[in-house]
């Protein structure tokens, strides 16, 4: 049940040609940095072969450039999530999913999968383009995984948020803005506190800096992991009470 | 209907409330295989409320309702699989075609895998459907968007079949057509459907409940309904006057009450 909501949510996905634009236009974005990053690092690179154990090609292109793609991401999540809930309950398609012998588990699961699926193909997409790198140059791979790995569960926590803030709203673009603007807040909270600080530790795109320069963390995993489940139960029991209060 | 054909569906003494304002006060409901219940009421009378709460939609606040021998609170999923449901605005996604939707109401239904195909030609051919299955929905005219609609809730084959006024919208030969689709649901599944024209009644419906204030005042088989007041009214007749009675005595007990201290 939770394969055929997920793959229904893909599919609607990408029938969509707006879905296809946004792809395009963040695969060139990115392909963009990417080629000046590139361009930067040949300029330097003669100098850099002066110094003793110099950043590698991986370290100045490929950490900069996911923490730019990490930044997309903020923006781009919750124009993907801001359909999930609110737009069945604007077309009043709700009704076929609660009459359905479905639990609110298999329903919120099913569409964050189904998200999930789809946001894997510009993760993958651009990972895809970095490698690139390595026909030419030997590329420290351990950094580019735990550096796709970090976003995808940056991602994954961004389309949990939204898909709540998707399960409160009655009209999309409200769930799109309340949930950019939550990201935001979060993000600024980050920014703004100290490093180590209770604030710092708050927001999800602080916990994807050691992902960022290599490290594999299994606190910043576990932060994640409690972040998705968090909001998915609070999406849940949005939907539960969407029976008890119409 | 004979008085032996199993029960289908039953409910008893349903509430619900929208903060303080009683959407339905105790509705107590039974259906049979093979019979087609019709619920009257004027607009705002409770009956799209209590359809609602017979499809697992909303949560009644007091009040039990089983389906098929499962009760629909504590063994949710079992009595689910015996509805279908169509509720006011059919639940279309309008992205999809035709047939990508009915095989995914199908499957989200549990007809197995194998059978859905099948599944899916009969209800095509029940509903007229076979021209439009890779047309996208929001390409559809009203009318057979109702049909898609109806195809979605009939397609599993379910035991009771709950239609919220299902001919809105309808040109008078597809009423005729969705008119007789249900008479012929009516002899192998159990429907109950809302409605406010009286025709429908009369042409398609066993049995009668009419629904005022969110409660049931007047509930009997239509062939019965028909000779209420010796047969020399029409049916409208019939109906205003069985809701208006009731709005008078209500108010009447409303007056009193206020008068005493």
């Amino acid at each position: 049940m939770i394969r055929l909501l997920a793959l229904r949510e893909l599919r609607s996905l990408l029938a969509a040609p707006s879905t296809w634009l946004m792809l395009g236009a963040l695969q060139f974005v990115f392909s963009w940095f990417f080629l000046a990053r590139l361009d930067a690092f040949l300029q330097v690179q003669t100098q850099l072969a002066l110094i003793a154990n110099a950043p590698g090609a991986a370290q100045t292109i490929v950490a900069p450039l996911f923490s730019t793609l990490a930044l997309i991401m903020m923006m781009l999540v919750p124009v993907l999530t801001m359909r999930l809930l609110a737009e069945e309950r604007r077309n009043q398609t709700l009704p076929l999913l609660l009459s359905a012998p479905l639990s609110s588990r298999q329903i919120v699961l099913g569409k964050f999968i189904g998200l999930m699926l789809f946001l894997l193909l510009p993760i993958a997409a651009s990972t895809g383009m970095v490698l690139v790198l390595a026909l030419g140059t030997p590329l420290d791979t351990g950094l580019l995984l735990s550096n796709a790995t970090g976003l995808l569960l940056l991602t994954a926590s961004y389309a949990a948020l939204g898909l709540y803030v998707s399960a409160l709203a009655v009209q999309p673009i409200v769930a799109a803005i309340g949930a950019l603007a939550t990201l935001f807040g979060l993000w600024l909270v980050e920014a703004s506190a100290s490093v180590g600080s209770f604030w710092h530790a708050l927001a999800p795109s602080g916990h994807f800096q050691s992902f960022n320069t290599g490290l594999l963390d299994s606190n910043d995993c576990l932060y994640y992991l409690l972040f998705c489940i968090v909001f998915l139960l609070l999406a849940m029991r949005r939907l539960h009470n969407n029976r008890i209060y119409g | 209907m004979t008085a032996a054909a199993p029960v289908t569906l039953s409910a008893r003494n349903l509430i619900r409330r929208f903060g303080k304002r009683g959407a339905v006060n105790g509705v107590s409901l039974e259906l049979h295989r093979g019979e087609v219940l019709g619920l009257l009421g004027h607009n705002g009378a409770g009956k799209s409320t209590t359809l609602q709460m017979l499809t697992g939609v909303l949560l009644p606040h007091a009040g039990t309702i089983e389906i098929c021998g499962f009760d629909l609170a504590r063994q949710p999923d079992q009595a689910k699989a015996c509805i279908g449901y169509l509720p006011e605005t059919p639940p279309l996604y309008r992205d999809m075609c035709v047939d990508g939707y009915l095989e995914f109401a199908a499957r989200l239904r549990r007809v197995p895998a194998g059978r859905v195909a099948e599944a899916l030609q009969q209800v095509k051919q029940r509903c007229g459907l076979q021209d439009v299955g890779r047309k996208l929905i929001s390409t559809l005219s009203k009318g057979y968007q109702q049909r898609v609609g109806i195809a979605q809730a009939i397609i599993h084959h379910p035991e009771v079949i709950v239609l919220d006024e299902p001919t809105v919208g309808l040109d008078p030969a597809q009423l005729r057509d969705i008119r007789a689709l249900i008479r012929e649901l009516g002899d192998a599944h159990s429907v109950i459907l809302s409605t406010h024209l009286l025709a429908e009644v009369e042409s398609i419906c066993d049995r009668v409940e009419i629904m005022q204030n969110g409660s049931l005042i007047y509930g009997d088989s239509s062939a019965r309904m028909l000779q209420y007041g010796n047969g020399r009214m029409q049916l409208e007749e019939v109906f205003l006057d069985i809701t208006g009675k009731h709005a008078a005595r209500h108010d009447h007990a409303h007056h009193n009450g206020e008068a005493q201290p």
